[in-house]
């Protein structure tokens, strides 16, 4: 028994919330919340045991149904992946448990559950795809849900929200498709080991990854394709704002990370990563200043998604050349995912709290709020400090990798960008923390509609991600190690 | 030029000919049908290269893909369909924005 499931492990966590999800949607008006949660906590073990398998015998390949490829799909775990299956799971826990206080048994949010939960599945069976075809399948699985939980309260703003963001992402996704029909094309393949082997940066081959990069591009919300991110994300309902900063969006870059850091080593074209990187750099300053200049709390940390995800793209030139600075860059841009996604998914459910509770998200309105809701103020102080890059936080460390890899690789320009960019992020995190540490509004009619605390599940949610954000900094090696286990050739010095 | 160029040159003229729509039409419908005319163009270029060995039978792959994809589209153009008409419903316009002209005039044109 022991054994079936440490072999079936891959295709195992990925059923967890693919079972959960229709049986949440046929016995959604009584049972949808047990049963999220159920599925949420059984997938912990699964994950980890994951993470601890791989991390001991290397890359897992799985193959769905005993078909193997070409006809049948295969699923391939290595590091990385272990360790975003890793992060989503361990958020996925907390946004349930938050989300079961913010909805409560109201029927108009019955279906969050189901569709929370397809997600949860789709995401899981991203981050384990090994052909570039099923990662299409799997992004449009992630957008459609995505799509339908940003809907969920059916406010105009949200419908609006909701279809900008779908046509954007059914765009993305057609991009990516025209490239992966051009490679199979040129190359013969979709399976990603092989293609490691045979891509060359011929015409096609270089039309083929410009196209599925501009889709990606688009659906990780990289400056100036951002236009969708911050209305999508601050008017869906809180947990699914956390869901779609921190995951989300991780979704689409991961699968960059794999064409370009994985995949196309050898025939990346020698101006493309700069040109990523030079595009970061511009969604840090961008998404900044935006996120300085908002007036209400979800769309500053919406804004603030836009300036992080910036960070992750800084990887590309940095892990061009090889050497140490690739590995170094390597876990830095990781990292940052994994430490933004616990920060960030933190912020967001704290904005929801206070949402909820005063029924407005006026930062101006919001005076005081360390008293009359500590844990909330608390959250997002920690969160800030993450958002900051400040010792012992993740940020701190992803951030430091990326400066080292900077100084290696003679790039010190980038490491210029880091720094600023954490002064900027100081400047907007204050601009929240000023107002919740200080006085509190002179006219109170905004603090005599206050219901009371909220339940303490939702500010415990919040408050253990921000934390989790925290002690990443100090207890992040295993997973930094993890993330180096058979990492791509380009980082791990190893000439293919 | 080879068929499959043939293929790839006309899915391509497709896609950008439904990009073109989708950037410059602000009714909603209009944008989705655009859409489809793009995926309609990536599916031609798939179809076309199932015939990329000439004299062999078709690679049967890249037929299986376009089925994949045929499910995706019909599945989100009817979510997108059903999120258009309660954006009407909710707005009494079918346009992102409901500045952009007279959209309830525009459909029937």
């Amino acid at each position: 028994m022991a054994e079936w499931i440490v072999r079936q492990l891959p295709a195992l966590v990925i059923l967890m919330p693919f079972t959960a999800a229709p049986l949440a949607y046929l016995l959604g008006a009584k049972f949808g919340r047990p049963i999220a949660l159920v599925s949420a906590l059984l997938s912990q073990p699964l994950a980890l045991l994951l993470a601890i398998r791989v991390s001991r015998v290397g890359t897992l390949r799985y193959e769905v149904g005993g078909w193997g490829g070409p006809l049948g799909i295969d699923l391939v775990v290595d590091g990385v992946a272990a360790v975003m299956v890793l992060v989503t799971t361990v958020v996925g826990l907390f946004v349930t448990v938050y989300a079961l206080g913010y909805f409560g048994d109201r029927e108009r949010y019955r279906f969050f559950w189901p569709l929370w939960l397809f997600l949860w599945g789709s995401l899981l069976a991203l981050f384990l795809s090994g052909d570039i075809f099923n990662l299409y399948v799997c992004l449009e699985l992630v957008s459609m849900s995505a799509v339908a939980l940003v809907g969920l309260t059916l406010s105009r703003e949200a419908l609006v929200a909701a279809m900008r963001y779908m046509l954007a992402a059914i765009l993305g996704s057609l991009f990516y498709l025209l490239g992966v029909a051009l490679i199979y094309g040129a190359f013969g393949s979709v399976d990603m080991q092989t293609l490691r082997e045979v891509i060359r940066g011929d015409t096609t081959g270089q039309a083929a990854l410009a196209l599925m990069t501009v889709g990606l591009v688009l659906k990780t919300a990289l400056f100036p394709l951002h236009f969708w991110l911050p209305p999508a994300h601050s008017n869906a309902p809180s947990p699914v704002s956390a869901v779609l900063s921190a995951l989300v969006v991780k979704g689409s870059f991961y699968i960059l990370v794999r064409l370009w850091v994985d995949v196309a080593q050898t025939a990346a074209f020698p101006g493309a990563s700069t040109v990523l990187g030079v595009l970061g750099a511009t969604a840090i300053f961008w998404g900044s200043i935006q996120a300085l200049r908002q007036e209400r709390l979800k769309m500053l940390v919406a804004y603030s998604t836009v300036a992080q995800i910036g960070y992750l793209f800084l990887m590309f030139p940095l892990v061009t050349g090889g050497g140490p600075a690739a590995a170094d860059a390597w876990t830095g841009g990781v990292f940052h995912a994994v430490s933004h996604a616990l920060a960030k998914s933190a912020m967001f459910l704290a904005a929801g709290t206070v949402l909820a509770r005063f029924g407005h998200d006026r930062i101006e309105g919001l005076g005081g709020l360390s008293r009359r809701a500590p844990a909330t103020a608390m959250t997002f102080g920690l969160a800030g400090v993450t958002m900051m890059g400040l010792p012992p936080s993740g940020g701190f460390v992803a951030k430091w990798q990326m400066i080292r890899a900077s100084i290696e690789s003679g790039q010190w320009w980038w490491a210029v960008v880091v720094v600023a960019g954490g002064l900027l992020a100081a400047a907007y995190v204050f601009k929240v923390l000023g107002p919740f540490f200080g006085r509190e509004p002179e006219a109170m009619d905004e603090a005599d509609l206050d219901p009371g605390p909220s339940p303490w599940t939702m500010e415990g949610a919040a408050l253990a991600l921000a934390l989790g954000s925290l002690v990443l900094g100090v207890l992040g090696q295993p997973l930094l190690d993890l993330i180096m286990v058979s990492a791509p050739a380009l980082v791990a010095g190893v000439t293919p | 030029m080879s068929q499959t160029d043939l293929y790839t040159l006309a899915g391509s003229t497709l896609f950008v000919i439904g990009l073109y729509g989708l950037m410059t039409r602000p009714h909603l419908l209009h944008k989705v049908l655009a859409l489809n005319i793009s995926s309609a163009g990536v599916f031609f270029v798939l179809v076309g290269i199932a015939r990329r060995i000439p004299g062999t039978t078709p690679d049967p792959l890249p037929h299986a893909m376009v089925l994949t994809g045929i499910v995706v589209t019909v599945s989100s153009t009817a979510f997108a369909l059903a999120l258009a008409k309660r954006i009407f419903t909710e707005t009494g316009t079918a346009a992102l924005d409901a500045s952009d002209v007279d959209v309830e005039e525009d459909a029937g044109g």
